[in-house]
């Protein structure tokens, strides 16, 4: 009863403000992808209420940070609004690029405690851990994976695994049973055509197979530094865990994977899933909603899960994005305007339902939410296991310096994984060190 | 570097007659033709590169804006020259060269001899055959990824057509051994129509005369291909290779789209490593100090090519 | 026909044609599956094994132009009947269209920025060639060498400072910005060109002009600049060339407002990930206006691309 009074208030203060400022070309930049497209969509709200246009600049993945930091740096006033990635907030913040939204949220009565915790550490704040917000959670996102039901429903397959395997074949427990399994379909006759195991993340220029390899590595006991001296990298991000972890993935490359798939990532996997090379792919969640609706493999066909346990505990790379106000923007209480418009309980809602994973506990916690699509319950497991990368000003250059090491290892197969993350370690000390951090 | 007998001629143009023009005089008519061009040059072209030799000594960092800026010396050159990964985006750039290079002057030629018979239809043949290069570097590194796929691309299967042998057994793009010539292959198609045209060019500038006097010499065809064509084609088979190789030392686009650079870094040429440095990494200072060494490289290799070419031409 | 010694016997006239015809089909066929893809559904695109016959769409094109965003069933059911065939198109896949693509734009951000930096590098380049040619220029040959040399640098080196002064001048994402340098970028080479052409206009024309009264300035505009007109052409169609495909300097200088179509095409998605025919459907648009200019001036590329070394 309370929160829907202070609705009614915010609404009305919403309806207010827009009476009184004047109407505002408003530009969102956010990746292109289909979230993007359903914020268009639903943004068509805020226009009627609040007499603001909104124009969208979309940029795909591969692309992303690049044009979008770049942007930043320069200053530039293109964007008001930036649903910037997760990893930006520490250079959004102590850059300047985006405002401080305390106040705001204060002033309005939007509280983080209503946001998913992992999204609120992992999207809004900087310094993690401390009550200092640069954006509002807007897109809860996390890597998972997506399989053929109606493959692994075919009893003749059935059998022959359970005769290989001696148990079912059915979602893995573990990395191993998923390892298992995509060998298991490696190479394999369906309907006529070769199918592949699994499609997984080795896209090199951008940060796709450190979004990919990153769920061996955590699992198997990766650490991004000691728990209790961040900068500390020795012995944790090269540990014999890490090692076997790294090993693991090139192993599941080597032996698992479709022919050609060196240079993928989100686009290219769904790609190889839709065309039918695929019993499984590595992908993040907003992608779910677009196999469901899939003439090929949606309506039941295809199947989720979390990202499997490891030997060393159950990990997936958090995805997903704050939406933030850009501070070189000259209509920033236009901005704020519309961020306080997303945060509404409703709006939140709509959000979901036109494909957007909505970061609202009352949204996500609703009784129905688990059952609403077939995905929903595997994105709420995976959501409370999520990991992420650094999201350090300098984070450009340790995802750089990971991408180059791990693809060297696990692509082009030079070198050992020790040699690896042992390069790895003294690539991210040398930054920490130009940093000033250590 | 290219005299013609035009050049004596205006030269020569009688001072007094200048001297006579009304308006403006020619001195001032000079300079304002040539000014705006020069301006712009200076400040587009010349202006930067001071800016950056200058920040080349120092730790810049264009995303830091806040941190002192230090003057480090040589130690960003030091960097870079000691780096093994420089050397590596070195070899994989001279790699790159060398082959585009080779394989377009042989086929480019090849094609422009064969053309140059002037059988019916070479008209029509020259125009299809150079559409590629017409196409935008970016777009065909980007849509040879798609014809690469070994499931659902093209050249796989066109590959196997004729080879025999199942289209997923190979990857272009995934394997270290064959990604390097991915982009070799890439390039060629859209660059050899290039080098074509220049040895079409430089066919077409061989007058018959000497091929007739040549023939009442009873001199075989193969004679006179040695001793005629080559020698009178050699400065445009040249100018060919100084222009593709001015072109592929800066190579960015189209291997950026195709590879990306992986993997690992079998494809990583100096451009792509170099926007690693300058636009990812934010390096503004280090990157600066690799540019210099580019330019360096890259001027010296031509100017020292150039005089061969004059010397060629003066033949 | 005349018999000369010179002339190639018929079969090999057949065999060099055999030939050549043979690479020309060969090399158009990447080019011919970029503009089959265009007309494939985004299904069909992908299919594994890739398919050669297929049942023809514009669907790329209509994806091409416009965004869309996929609503479920009672959603869609409540929207009001389709009003266009487009609009029917995209309904069938479950989607509806929530506005146009930046496709259009980024188009017309070629054409202004493409035809801008020719327009002014013809007229710097002309003006700069003709003194080149016909006055005595303090240091001629060394600034000649200078003005070939910047062609020389890598656009990304270049980048780095050009980067820094455009952010300083409010440049950066500018349609002026972007043609400045475009221009710069091509000065070099229409100099080069355009003297050699100039180089061939007899002085005697102009000295004609001079003694009947015209001022050195009118003998350039009435009796240079037509006779050169060709010559101004054909550089024209290398300077367009080059700033209709720039990537490099693109991708890094401009964003929402200039930015041009060749880093864009590569970038479009479609619903559901990525979408070739969309993405091939531009690549085709894109390549037309070139492509037509082309054959236009066919008979020019030669002595363009010799960098006017070509002497008839």
């Amino acid at each position: 009863m309370k929160t829907q009074l202070k609705l009614s208030v915010a609404t009305a203060a919403v309806m207010a403000v827009s009476g009184a400022a004047s109407a505002e070309d408003l530009t969102l930049c956010w990746a292109s992808w289909d979230p993007a497209n359903a914020l268009i969509e639903l943004s068509k709200d805020f226009e009627e209420k609040s007499g603001h246009t909104m124009n969208f600049e979309f940029v795909p993945w591969p692309n992303f940070a690049d044009r979008m930091l770049n942007e930043l740096n320069s200053g530039g006033k293109l964007c008001d609004l930036m649903i910037g990635d997760s990893q930006w907030i520490g250079g959004g913040a102590e850059n300047g690029h985006y405002v401080k939204l305390n106040d705001f949220f204060d002033a309005e009565g939007i509280t983080m405690d209503d946001f998913i915790p992992a999204t609120v550490t992992g999207y809004a704040e900087w310094p993690k851990n401390t009550p200092n917000y640069w954006a509002l959670p807007a897109f809860g996102d996390v890597v998972g994976w997506t399989y053929r039901k109606d493959w692994f429903e075919r009893p003749e397959l059935q059998a022959e695994f359970k005769e290989k395997y001696g148990r079912d074949l059915d979602v893995p427990n573990s990395l191993d049973e998923l390892k298992d399994i995509a060998q298991f379909f490696q190479g394999r006759d369906i309907d006529g055509t070769t199918v592949y195991g699994a499609a997984i993340y080795t896209e090199r220029g951008s940060e796709g197979i450190t979004m990919g390899v990153t769920n061996a590595l955590y699992n198997y006991g990766f650490e991004y530094g000691n728990p209790d001296s961040p900068y500390e990298l020795d012995g944790f991000v090269n540990s014999e865990d890490a090692v076997a972890g790294l090993e693991f993935y090139k192993d599941l490359y080597d032996t698992a994977t479709p022919p050609g798939s060196s240079n993928w990532y989100m686009g290219e996997n769904i790609d190889a899933y839709k065309s039918g090379q695929v019993a499984l792919q590595m992908n993040f969640a907003f992608i779910w909603p677009g196999v469901e609706a899939d003439a090929n493999v949606g309506g039941g066909k295809s199947g989720y899960f979390p990202n499997p346990a490891g030997p060393n505990g159950q990990f997936a790379q958090l995805g997903g994005q704050g939406i933030s106000v850009v501070s070189y923007s000259d209509k920033q209480d236009a901005a704020l305007e519309y961020i306080k418009w997303f945060a509404q309980p409703e709006i939140q809602s709509r959000w979901w339902e036109l494909g957007g994973y909505s970061a609202l506990k009352a949204v996500v916690e609703d009784p129905g939410f688990a059952t609403s699509q077939p995905y929903a319950q595997t994105f709420l497991d995976s959501m409370a296991i999520v990991k992420d990368f650094w999201a350090e000003p300098a984070y450009a250059e340790l995802l750089l310096a990971m991408q180059q090491r791990v693809h060297d290892y696990v692509i082009a197969g030079n070198g050992t994984a020790e040699e690896a993350l042992n390069g790895l370690v003294d690539d991210w000390t040398e930054t920490f060190e130009d940093e000033g951090k250590i | 570097m290219i005299h013609t007998p035009m050049d004596k001629i205006a030269k020569a143009t009688p001072e007094p007659m200048a001297r006579k023009v009304r308006g403006l005089s020619d001195r001032t008519i000079a300079w304002i033709f040539v000014a705006p061009s020069i301006f712009l040059l200076l400040a587009v072209n010349i202006f930067p590169l001071i800016w950056t030799i200058r920040l080349s000594f120092t730790n810049y960092k264009v995303n830091r804006p806040n941190r002192e800026i230090d003057f480090v010396g040589l130690r960003n050159y030091e960097r870079i020259l000691t780096d093994s990964d420089t050397w590596m985006t070195m070899q994989a750039t001279a790699h790159f060269l060398i082959w585009t290079i080779v394989l377009q002057v042989l086929i480019g030629f090849a094609l422009a001899y064969l053309l140059n018979m002037k059988f019916k239809g070479n008209d029509m043949w020259t125009t299809i055959i150079v559409f590629p290069m017409m196409l935008s570097p970016a777009v065909v590194g980007n849509f040879w990824t798609f014809l690469y796929q070994p499931q659902i691309g093209l050249f796989n299967y066109v590959v196997t057509f004729f080879t025999g042998g199942d289209p997923s057994s190979f990857s272009m793009i995934g394997d270290v051994h064959l990604a390097p010539w991915a982009i070799v292959i890439a390039d060629t198609w859209m660059w050899t129509p290039f080098v074509m045209l220049i040895c079409l060019a430089g066919l077409r500038s061989i007058p018959d005369s000497i091929y007739e006097a040549a023939e009442c010499d009873r001199a075989s065809k193969w004679r006179q291909f040695w001793t005629i064509t080559i020698p009178m084609a050699l400065p445009f088979l040249m100018l060919a290779v100084l222009f593709r190789g001015i072109e592929n030392f800066k190579m960015f686009d189209l291997v950026v789209q195709l590879t990306g650079g992986g993997p690992g870094n079998t494809t990583t040429l100096t451009s792509i490593d170099l926007k690693r440095e300058a636009f990812e990494k934010w390096r503004t200072g280090y990157s600066s100090a690799y540019a210099v060494i580019l330019f360096v490289t890259v001027f010296g290799l031509a100017s020292i090519y150039v005089k061969a070419l004059n010397k060629v031409k003066e033949r | 026909m005349s018999f000369s010694v010179t002339e190639p016997s018929n079969r090999t006239k057949w065999v060099a044609g055999t030939a050549v015809v043979l690479y020309a089909v060969i090399t158009i066929l990447p080019l011919m599956w970029i503009i089959a893809t265009g007309f494939k559904s985004p299904a069909d695109s992908i299919s594994y094994p890739p398919k050669i016959l297929f049942e023809p769409t514009l669907e790329g094109y209509v994806n091409l132009f416009t965004q869309r965003t996929r609503l479920n069933e009672e959603d869609l059911a409540a929207l009001p009947p389709p009003e266009t065939w487009y609009d029917e198109m995209v309904r069938e896949q479950g989607q509806v269209i929530t506005g146009a693509s930046r496709y259009g734009e980024r188009f017309m951000n070629s054409v202004i920025i493409g035809f801008g930096s020719t327009f002014l590098c013809m007229v710097l380049g002309t003006a700069a060639a003709y003194a080149f040619s016909r006055f005595r220029v303090p240091l001629k040959d060394d600034l000649l060498f200078f003005i070939l040399s910047t062609r020389m640098m890598p656009p990304i080196a270049v980048a780095i400072p050009i980067f820094l002064m455009f952010r300083q001048l409010g440049l950066n994402d500018t349609h002026l910005g972007m043609i400045l340098l475009y221009t710069a970028v091509n000065l070099s080479l229409s100099v080069w060109l355009l003297k050699g052409f100039i180089d061939e206009i007899p002085v005697e024309y102009e000295e004609a002009a001079l003694i009947d009264g015209y001022t050195r300035f009118q003998a350039f505009y009435k009796v240079v600049l037509p006779q050169a007109a060709t010559g101004i052409a054909s550089t024209a169609i290398f300077c367009l060339i080059f700033a209709w495909n720039e990537y490099a300097f693109a991708v890094l200088l401009t964003s929402g407002t200039a930015q041009t179509a060749p880093p864009f095409i590569p970038t479009i998605i479609g619903v559901g990930g990525k979408d070739w025919p969309a993405v091939a459907a531009g690549a085709t648009i894109f390549l037309v206006p070139v492509m037509v200019f082309t054959i236009l001036l066919r008979k020019h590329l030669l002595r363009g691309i010799t960098f006017g070394a070509v002497r008839k």
